[in-house]
């Protein structure tokens, strides 16, 4: 079965439909994905191809328990191991890899758990991403917010004891320029420790600029390795364009950002190959820029705001728990995310296992802190990318993990 | 009996040749942590510590305890001399164990911007104690910019692997006249208990403890290995034989001149 991405929102004027419908049914009026668009930074690397070779020869469905056993025998999780650990042929072995994971984790990490909060200050696209609740296509209440109210909403945040945030905007460069992006930064650095963002992807002198705004640590999801796949699930807009996407990590490290994350949205395609190319990105990355701190995360598809029947399909939680610990075998000094896309009893076990780093008080909407915070009303929200599945608060996840014998860490980061 | 035998780091004296670290555990346990192994200098990572979390580490660090704030993070001697003057000004005291790593997979030390870490923070006062890979030139660099101690790494940080570098930790404690402080990968009591008997003057650990089943128990295990490797060291370690056995007459007792 597959997922039905497709649907029509209510509100689109009769042109915007039949746009919209042109794009979905007719191939040849969308551009070239794999063409750079005008003012598209191009950059000499070769990763992208040495991801690429591995992606596309990598047939899960070919290892077996012998290979499986025979990895984890290994010291050394190298390539073909991790490739074993993936496959379908491994599923049995899952305990044995989660014990081995959190050995790994704890060696490299102790028993802490970083906590981290999102926050959306806008929520305009202009992509017609089919999966995104922000899809440009998707009638929904837009907002951007305005420096008054980023403040406001980080105070709120502040306040109740988050020392590091990650800034997210929808994908649009009209309505969220750099420019406007790192002025929020600039706030967030008043009040909290540490700033991340999870933007469109720029080119190298626009994240040099973020990072002056005091942005370290950029992250972007690569949604599907497959191009293929990827053509046929971003059909318009700047997204479109799959490799400048692919090297927005390495343009960041280029413009002296500290850390970079990526992953595939777990779900669009094979999820097997996407999560080897997804942690072959970053370990290709991290072999050429040493000193960068990498990070992987793990999303799996959520329903969307007029979209409830969008859901992971074949990736359950043991098979993300499968990924996460070949995550954690194969790279053992990475940073390991997981959001509030995944349950409450997800995230507790899965942090004793192989993760290191969690959200909480979490809302994927805008300007609505306040109100989800202190239950006071609001009546300008921008609505939500996605649904999230824990909604525990700071205060509430700080306490579970200590009680699960975790120590919280709120910073762990100087910007220098 | 009384204790004439001190670890003494840029004019300060420390009974206690266990350092600990502080970075992988519950807060909760670094007292019982410092108590059991009897530690006197306790590991903090200024990064960590900079923190307006209402758990803060500083707090949770028994009185007369003496701090060293280290420089993880640092990707350079630049970064590394700014975080250590925040050390100073958060309250830290003066002694720094400078940390640089430009690689995030082994963590390894950059021995070149140690040195020139070393030379800046030692010219400000500051008690410089480098964390740094185990090799002789390095060594004597350290100490000519000015170091308080040395200290090399016995395998990659976090691996628990021991004594990878054992031969070369050797050398720098039969060289350098600096107290040699093995730091990084002791992952048992009986590799510090090693390194101590080596001639180490103190040793360094973290991941051990963190990783144990019963911390304060391990706490309490490091004391006592590094108290016996040193006991040991200071009796003066018997021959030990590598191969064979060895005549107790010597084989050219028969010449005559």
């Amino acid at each position: 079965m597959e997922n039905n991405f497709i649907f029509d929102s209510e509100g689109l004027s009769e042109e915007a439909l039949r746009r919209k419908h042109k794009l979905e049914n007719d191939p040849s009026c969308r551009t070239d994905h794999m063409e750079y668009m005008e003012g598209q930074d191009r950059i000499k690397s070769d990763i992208m191809e040495k991801v690429m070779k591995q992606f596309e020869s990598y047939e899960p469905s070919a290892y077996t328990a012998k290979d499986v056993a025979r990895a984890l025998q290994q010291q050394t999780i190298g390539v073909e191991e991790f490739k074993a650990l993936l496959s379908p042929a491994a599923e049995p072995f899952l305990e044995q890899m989660a014990e081995r994971a959190r050995i790994e984790t704890r060696k490299h990490f102790g028993n802490t758990v970083y906590l981290f909060t999102p926050l959306y200050i806008a929520n305009y696209c202009e992509n017609y991403c089919v999966y995104c609740g922000f899809n440009c296509y998707n009638h929904i209440r837009r907002m951007k917010l305005n420096m008054e109210q980023i403040e406001h909403e980080m105070k709120v945040i502040a306040d109740s004891g988050m020392e590091e945030i990650l800034i997210l905007t929808g994908e649009s460069k009209s309505m969220s320029d750099v420019k406007y992006i790192g002025e929020a930064c600039k706030l967030a650095r008043k009040y909290f420790r540490m700033v991340g963002v999870e933007i469109y992807p720029v080119n190298v002198e626009d994240y040099r600029y973020l990072h002056e705004c005091g942005v370290d640590y950029v992250t972007v999801f690569q949604e599907t390795y497959d191009n293929v796949k990827y053509e046929q699930l971003h059909l318009a807009g700047h997204k479109r364009v799959w490799p400048y996407r692919f090297e927005a990590q390495e343009r960041a490290l280029m413009g002296g950002m500290r850390g970079v994350a990526g992953s595939a949205l777990l779900g669009l395609s094979d999820f097997r190959k996407d999560a080897l190319a997804s942690a072959l990105h970053m370990y290709y990355l991290q072999r050429k820029y040493p000193h960068a701190e990498i990070s992987l995360s793990c999303p799996r598809l959520r329903p969307i705001v007029n979209n409830d029947k969008i859901d992971p399909m074949d990736v359950g939680e043991r098979q993300l728990c499968q990924v996460l610990c070949a995550y954690r075998l194969f790279l053992p000094f990475a940073g390991i995310t997981v959001s509030s896309r995944e349950t409450k009893s997800f995230r507790d076990g899965i942090v004793k296992i192989a993760a290191t780093k969690i959200s909480a008080g979490v809302s994927t909407g805008i300007g609505d802190h306040e109100s989800k915070y202190t239950g006071k009303e609001s009546d300008a929200e921008g609505d939500e990318q996605f649904e999230i599945a824990d909604n525990r608060s700071f205060s509430t996840m700080y306490k579970d993990m200590s009680d699960e014998g975790l120590q919280p860490v709120l910073n762990d980061y100087l910007y220098v | 009996m009384e204790n004439n035998d001190k670890l003494i780091i840029g004019g300060h004296e420390f009974n206690s040749r266990f350092i600990l670290g502080s970075g992988k555990y519950s807060l909760k346990l670094i007292k019982a942590a410092v108590e059991n192994a009897g530690a006197e200098l306790i590991t903090l990572a200024v990064r960590r510590a900079n923190t307006k979390d209402q758990e803060n580490i500083l707090d949770h660090i028994p009185k007369g305890v003496t701090l060293l704030p280290n420089t993880s993070g640092a990707r350079n001697a630049e970064e590394a001399v700014r975080i250590a003057r925040l050390a100073r000004e958060l309250g830290c005291g003066d002694f720094v164990k400078i940390e640089i790593m430009r690689d995030t997979k082994y963590l390894l030390p950059d021995n070149a911007e140690t040195i020139k870490a070393t030379e800046i923070l030692a010219n400000e006062g500051f008690v410089v104690m480098p964390y740094m890979y185990p090799d002789l030139n390095t060594a004597r660099d350290l100490v000519n910019a000015g170091a308080a101690s040395v200290m090399p790494l016995a395998s990659p940080i976090g691996s628990n692997k021991g004594l990878a570098t054992r031969d070369f930790i050797q050398i720098l404690i039969d060289e350098i006249d600096l107290p040699i402080i093995v730091d990084a990968g002791i992952g048992r009591p009986s590799q510090a208990c090693e390194a101590m008997e080596m001639g180490a003057a103190a040793v360094m650990s973290n991941t051990a403890l963190a990783s144990a089943g019963d911390l304060p128990m391990m706490a309490d295990a490091f004391r006592k290995a590094v108290e016996a490797g040193r006991q040991a060291y200071l009796s003066g370690l018997g021959r030990v034989l590598v191969r064979g056995a060895a005549p107790s007459d010597t084989l050219t007792g028969f010449l005559r001149d």
